[in-house]
């Protein structure tokens, strides 16, 4: 039987994981590596790394992460932040990457994803959404949550799966850094008419939202990164408490 | 001791080189037939696409030179897929190694599956000396869209809907669905005895 899978996410900043709530107010959570490294043995089922640093000298740094990621850990490892290009992820797949997650970039230029599937596979390709909830309906918002769009994000999620994306992460902005829980609504209604995988994203605080995402909204992941860093929550006691609760876990 | 990873145009063979460091393996990444016949072991790594990943293997002749091998090979996904007879995936004519079909998933009546399997699946039916450190009911952490029939190579079987061939073995050659390179220690011990042929 195929399992749910928990996925912790490290932001990368100047190559040190940070973590700000609702997306702003970054603070230092430790070496990505050691930290994912740690994540793994825990019994994490995949890593998510997302770089949001803003340097020139960003890709060369990225580069040199990514190899350090791919040498220590054995589990699968998803890179993302500013890939614009299939040269880009050409770069970071050569250095043993096995995913890359586009948002902003194949918003704009939505043949990028037909371009990535083609060159790599659909398995490689997530789509990043960062979704707001305002005036009825869940909107897609770019450039890390800053910029708005009169996008549905059903309307774009059903466009780039249509075009190749072969996983959906969805990052409630409502919701993120809350700890009050998933989107269950948007999470549910992505992963019910969609036939990729959805990796809810974003207000995890309790073992019982994990619980809730995957049994009440039909997520095939759950993301969750500073309730893992600041040892909120330990993976192997959420783990335990997800099998105890009949959900399908490796365990 | 060495261990050649056959380098083609489909395959995430740095994750491959990486497992085996790991293990303080020595290895080389290579396409020279001469190089992969000389190896003591050989790994046919793979993610990617069917036709365009034999087109190649063919151009080069690599196909043959596979097939022809004497010491252990292990394929792993899509190269566990190009051991067979053939894909459906582009209607592509594979190695044949293997005397199976590629098929692809589907969604049965009325129900949405999600299509490539994509996460951690286990395995049972376990009976072949690469699983001797494995215990029944391992995870392994799958990603394709295709999957390999069962038959009598059969040697491990996974459940995505229906039944299929998580591995397969005949003679020298083993293969495996899944990619042991990513699956934590289960895949580890798997390599780690793969090499101990």
């Amino acid at each position: 039987m195929l399992t749910k899978r928990i996925i912790p996410c490290l932001d990368i900043k100047d190559g040190r994981t940070v973590k700000g709530v609702n997306f702003e107010n970054i603070r230092d959570a430790g070496d990505p590596v050691e930290l994912g490294a740690l994540y793994a043995a825990q019994g994490a089922d995949e890593l998510v790394f997302l770089d949001i640093t803003a340097t020139n000298e960003r890709r060369k740094t990225l580069h040199a992460l990514v190899t350090d990621i791919a040498r220590h850990i054995n589990i699968p490892f998803t890179v993302g932040g500013g890939i614009a290009a299939v040269d880009d992820v050409s770069v970071l797949l050569g250095a043993g990457a096995d995913k890359v997650s586009v948002n902003t970039a194949a918003f704009r230029n939505p043949q990028l994803l037909n371009d990535l599937s083609k060159e790599f596979g659909s398995q490689c390709v997530v789509l990043a959404i960062d979704t707001r909830f305002e005036d009825g309906d869940w909107f897609v918002y770019l450039n890390g949550g800053r910029v708005k769009t009169n996008t549905r994000t059903e309307d774009w999620a059903r466009e780039a799966v249509e075009r190749g994306a072969g996983e959906i992460l969805l990052t409630s902005m409502n919701n993120d850094g809350t700890k009050q829980g998933f989107a269950l609504d948007i999470t549910g209604r992505l992963s019910r008419s969609l036939n990729v995988p959805v990796i809810a994203s974003g207000g995890a605080g309790t073992m019982e939202h994990f619980a809730d995402v995957f049994e009440k909204a039909g997520a095939d992941a759950a993301l969750a990164a500073s309730i893992f860093h600041y040892k909120e929550m330990e993976i192997p006691d959420l783990k335990n408490y997800l099998y105890q609760r009949g959900v399908q876990i490796r365990f | 001791m060495k261990t050649a990873i056959l380098k083609y145009n489909a395959g995430n063979t740095q994750s491959v080189l990486f497992a085996l460091e790991r293990l303080g393996a020595e290895a080389v990444v290579t396409d020279d037939p001469e190089t992969l016949r000389s190896a003591d072991k050989v790994i046919f790594p793979g993610v990617g696409e069917a036709s365009t990943a034999m087109k190649y293997l063919r151009d080069r002749k690599l196909d043959q030179v596979l097939k022809d091998l004497q010491q252990p090979v292990l394929g792993i996904c899509l190269g566990m897929q190009l051991l067979c007879r053939h894909s459906e995936e582009n209607d592509t004519d594979c190695i044949g190694v293997f005397d199976l079909n590629v098929k692809k998933f589907e969604s049965p009546a009325g129900n949405l599956l999600k299509i490539p399997q994509i996460g951690w699946n286990n395995i049972t039916g376990l009976h072949s000396v690469i699983f001797e450190h494995v215990p029944q009911n391992a995870y392994m952490y799958f990603v394709h869209s295709y999957f390999v029939e069962l038959g009598p190579d059969t040697t491990a079987i996974a459940n995505y809907v229906i039944n299929y061939s998580a591995a397969l073995q005949k003679d020298n050659f083993y293969a495996v669905q899944f990619h042991p390179e990513k699956s934590a220690d289960a895949g580890q011990s798997l390599i780690e005895s793969f090499l101990k042929l």
